[in-house]
């Protein structure tokens, strides 16, 4: 115990120490503040990370923007609003930050979102999926990089309503306002393009708190011919686990929201579930756009593959490298300005932030799910570009006002 | 048929684990008086241990169940390595002070988990010869739920021949009806509570191992399962083993009854459970009455005084420099940058917070683990008043008090019937309840996303709100401690120290505690007002437990015999917290510094004047003696 108190200790003081270091290289940098839940959600914000730090250094080696180098700040929201926006002001005022980004819980990306609005400071939203931060709360100062829940789900409606025979759906989705919202956008979508169907019996467990084999329980007595899956983490290894021992997956389609992604489907190794049409991020097979160098540049640099965080988190540094370069300057109103319509290339291929609502198009990959090597893997998949799944103008005009 | 009783088989397997987990809490509790709080992580460890052990032995029948019992015997020596090195040194401070103790536990034992299992959630293996599913009228069960049945009542029977048929039980059983005068009777008390430590550790230790089949583990497990397991204690009545079984199963049995019925109740059913459990039998479904000589603390705490000139000059001071504070920071910009004013400003409202639980907790001794209930539900009053009906700041502000006032009224009502940890147990059913409610009213409190955008008036800038927050924290900490040295307050200390003497003289004691409830939400109203306006953003998250806790610790940190405790718990905490903020191990860091702390300062950081050395220094009257 003692032993590893010193190492923490060590370890400490070791961060605090080139924190501090890294505070003095002055304004020879450009400094750009990163806030996400470091210590809630390691599992999938350490890879985010990963894939910042990747994309900053590459770009510094490239000789940087404007003459300056980027310098990266990290600090952890704790998975609280409130904490988020105290690291915001920290940034700003003491770090003197020109931006903020990341994030990856709705309800953090939505307080940082009100108080970059207030203070007329850019938020640029790696990940959080609320459709609300770029719609119904969306401002002038917030842009968000990630295909958000609705897209998500829209694109899985889509190929859902190819498979005549799910007539009747049953839902199971996490008891908060990303599942809810997940559920609801699903619905929408399939029920507009297949006025057959029907929904029955969803099932709402807590936030990593399922229980599971009661939950398989109450789908199974649904009776539905497919399931829409929302869970994740830990809760959709206890749910494919006991699904599975209790036969609630023979014979139905079973639809998973991000269960495709290497976040949640590698640890469930050879239990992984087989058949489902997923989104997710079959980063071992993709080739275009030189996605294959940036996982060669990855596993070198972390020793890792990359998980769907690492490949938000490196295509946001790129979109802000873009844009400065866009913008020739840190003043937060050209670079807002230089946001909108911002049009660069990534991995997962060319990304635009559109003008009209501050949401990028980067897509998803959807396909389905099968065990190669005793590992779970994206079989049959397609990338689908996110600016095929997002409202209509004039329905974005309403929902902004 | 088949699905009704595959159905209740599922809700008895689920009930198994938590089972072991709040047996285990319920007898460190029953004989410690300590409320665990690293439980929870030691059920953490439990699972993450079980399955380094499972993937290293655990390949056979056998092997993998002593893998299993080797992680519960490693989890019960790490639980007996944190009883001697730091639980023994601070059993006489004062109660719930240990709370924090293992609150510092927590923060470590996550950051080191994290360091040696990493990010990655970890999906168990099934359990060998246990990986299948049997069938019951052509319904499928996992084989190993089977075994989770089992195990169950196989550990309840085990405990009870432990606790009846041995000589070591038997003591426990005496320690936890009245442990001086066991002590009296020249038992080992300290070896009595080590190896009851050794044993509840081992329990959780069991609890997190027997599950992985079920699952796996996971860096939130530890938070998981603390509240749940504290609701089974206190369902089945704080130290009855019986108690917690019979708890276990009657919420497993209601979650699997309930989400088939209402799938929407999955966050507040065993909460609801609790309340109800609470407001007809007040010790729980098994437990008997509290009596004084099993808490052990009949010794009632130093009389209250006014502060002494010494510390009336220093908090002076301390006002002084937080007046100039902005002119200052104006002046030597180098030395003081702006972000220091959000500093300052944001431990002003945790202070008021912290005093405002201290007021019923150290001159009301009743100790609430639901306070963010009222600090959320002062903030939401606001924010709602705002958001639905446009109400300018001038009204809203002033309606966060009354809001959560009006709230701590009614939770009050119930649980002023109830003393000690059941009291706090109520208060977290409550709290539980008001969160889930905003949670889940999505319509109207827009659910977990919280309510955005939600600024003083124009002519409230940041440095006008900072005084403003300046102002109402100074004027409601003089307020609280005028209402201790009133006479309210001094019918309060005395409902306090001795009830019956109190209610022998004429005085209402539940109506002056409910009284001191209420106005203490009132306080923590003002405090969740000054946060909703300093952040413009509100979540439920200000309403769950954590921020409970967070008030609780700094009321404890302080110091809980001291008046001028919450101001200074909140304050060290704090800049604690900041000083902290950039390492990546923030948790490990803020750890050890509260363990030192606490070893260091058994009175709290506050408490400190009542020292020796305070006492010299002339923080407190030096002629004080204990009644």
């Amino acid at each position: 115990m003692k032993i590893v108190k010193t190492h923490l200790l060590t370890a400490g003081i070791a961060v605090g120490l080139v924190a501090g270091a890294a505070g003095s290289a002055g304004a020879q940098t450009i400094k750009i503040g990163d806030i996400n839940s470091y210590t809630r959600l390691p599992g999938h914000t350490v890879p985010y990370r990963r894939g910042a730090v990747l994309a900053i250094e590459q770009i510094n080696k490239s000789g940087g923007v404007m003459g300056k180098k980027l310098e990266l700040i990290s600090r952890d929201d704790k998975g609280k609003p409130g904490e988020a926006v105290k690291v915001a002001q920290e940034l700003f005022l003491r770090e003197k930050v020109v931006l903020v980004s990341g994030s990856l819980f709705s309800h953090v990306g939505l307080a940082i979102s009100a108080w970059a609005k207030r203070n007329k400071r850019l938020y640029i939203a790696a990940e959080p999926l609320a459709d609300a931060l770029v719609w119904s709360r969306g401002n002038k100062y917030t842009f968000r990089l990630r295909p958000s829940t609705y897209m998500q789900a829209a694109m899985l409606a889509a190929e859902a309503a190819k498979i005549k025979k799910a007539k009747r759906w049953a839902p199971i989705a996490p008891n908060y306002a990303y599942g809810k919202d997940a559920v609801a956008a699903f619905q929408k979508v399939l029920k507009k393009l297949r006025p057959d169907v029907t929904f029955v019996g969803a099932q709402w467990p807590g936030l990593f708190k399922i229980d599971a084999g009661a939950e398989v329980q109450a789908l199974a007595k649904a009776k539905p011919d497919a399931i829409y899956n929302v869970t994740f983490g830990s809760d959709l290894a206890k749910f494919v686990r006991e699904g599975k021992l209790r036969g609630l997956f023979k014979g139905r389609l079973v639809v998973g929201l991000l269960t495709g992604e290497p976040e949640y489907l590698d640890p469930l190794k050879g239990e992984a579930p087989e058949g489902w049409l997923v989104t997710g991020y079959p980063w071992y097979e993709i080739k275009a756009n030189d996605h294959a160098t940036f996982v060669r540049d990855y596993q070198a640099r972390w020793k890792d593959y990359p998980r769907i965080g690492s490949i938000v988190g490196y295509n946001t540094m790129l979109a802000i490298h873009a844009m400065l370069k866009k913008a020739s300057s840190t003043d937060t109103e050209k670079m807002v300005a230089a946001m909108r319509g911002l049009k660069f290339k990534t991995p997962s291929g060319p990304i635009m932030f559109r003008a009209i609502d501050h949401q990028s198009t980067m897509g998803a990959w959807v396909g389905w799910t099968k065990l190669v090597n005793g590992k779970g893997k994206m079989i049959n998949w397609k990338y689908l570009d996110g600016a095929g799944y997002l409202p209509s103008d004039a329905e974005v005009r309403k929902m902004r006002k | 048929m088949g699905e009704l009783i595959v159905t209740i088989l599922t809700g008895l397997s689920s009930a198994a684990s938590l089972f072991l987990v709040a047996a285990g809490l319920s007898i460190i509790f029953g004989v410690t008086r300590i409320v665990n709080f690293a439980h929870g992580s030691f059920y953490m460890l439990g699972a993450f241990i079980g399955y380094t052990m499972v993937q290293a032995i655990g390949g056979t029948i056998v092997s993998y169940w002593v893998a299993v019992l080797i992680a519960a015997l490693v989890v019960g020596l790490i639980g007996v390595l944190m009883e001697i090195l730091l639980l023994r040194r601070i059993y006489h401070a004062p109660e719930l002070f240990q709370l924090i103790a293992t609150f510092g536990v927590i923060l470590v034992i996550q950051d080191v988990a994290k360091e040696i299992w990493g990010n990655e959630d970890i999906v168990s293996p099934r359990a060998p010869g246990l990986d299948g599913a049997v069938e019951i009228f052509g319904q499928r069960l996992p084989e190993y739920d089977l075994a989770l049945i089992a195990i169950a009542p196989m550990v309840l029977i085990g405990l009870r021949l432990l606790f009846y048929k041995t000589r070591w039980g038997t003591l426990v059983r005496a320690a936890t009806q009245d442990r001086q005068m066991v002590a009296a009777l020249g038992v080992n008390q300290r070896w009595l509570f080590t190896g009851v430590v050794f044993l509840g550790s081992l329990l959780a230790g069991l609890g997190g191992a027997v599950q992985l089949p079920k699952g796996g583990a996971d860096l939130l497990m530890d938070f998981g399962i603390i509240a749940e397991a504290f609701v089974v204690v206190v369902v089945g009545g704080m130290g009855s083993l019986g108690g917690a079984f019979l708890a276990a199963i009657l919420i497993g049995l209601l979650n699997v009854f309930g989400i088939q019925i209402f799938p929407n109740s999955t966050l507040v059913m065993m909460f609801l459970v609790m309340a109800v459990v609470l407001v007809f039998r007040p010790w729980g479904l098994l437990g008997k009455p509290e009596t004084p000589a099993a808490t052990g603390t009949e010794i009632p705490n130093e009389p209250l005084r006014p502060a002494v000139p010494m510390v009336k000059v220093l908090a002076g001071l301390v006002l002084a420099f937080l007046i100039a504070l902005p002119l200052l920071q104006e002046l030597f910009p180098t030395v003081l940058d702006p972000f220091v004013i959000v500093q300052a400003n944001e431990i002003l409202f945790f202070v008021l917070f912290a005093a405002a639980l201290h007021f019923i907790m150290g001159p009301g001794g009743m100790v609430s683990f639901g306070h963010a209930a009222f600090f959320g539900g002062g903030a939401y009053t606001s924010a709602l008043l705002v958001f639905h009906f446009g109400l300018p700041f001038e009204l809203a502000f002033p309606a966060a008090p009354i809001g959560a006032a009006l709230l701590a009224l009614i939770i009050g009502w119930f649980c002023v019937r109830l003393t000690g940890v059941y009291f706090a147990m109520l208060t977290l059913a409550f709290a539980q309840i008001a969160w889930s409610i905003v949670f889940q009213w999505t319509e109207v409190t827009e659910g977990d996303d919280g309510i955005n955008s939600i600024w003083p008036s124009d002519w409230v800038t940041p440095l006008v709100l900072y005084y403003l927050t300046l102002g109402l924290t100074v004027a409601g900490v003089l307020l609280i401690r005028r209402i201790v040295f009133s006479p309210f307050g001094y019918a309060l200390r005395a409902g306090r120290d001795s009830p019956l003497r109190s209610e022998a003289i004429g005085i209402n004691i539940r109506r002056q505690q409910w009284f001191a409830f209420t106005i203490s939400g009132a306080f923590a109203g003002v405090a969740g007002a000054l946060f909703l306006y300093t952040k413009g953003s509100i979540a439920p998250t200000s309403m769950e437990i954590a921020r409970s806790f967070d008030a609780l610790l700094m009321t404890l940190l302080g110091g809980v015999e001291a008046l001028a405790g919450p101001v200074v718990g909140a304050a060290a905490f704090k800049l604690l917290e900041d000083l902290f903020a950039a390492s990546e191990y923030w948790r490990g860091l803020m750890g050890i510094t509260i363990i030192a702390l606490v070893l260091l300062l058994p009175k709290g950081v506050a408490g400190f004047a009542q020292t020796g050395v305070g006492r010299r220094l002339g923080l407190s009257r030096a002629e004080e003696v204990r009644a």
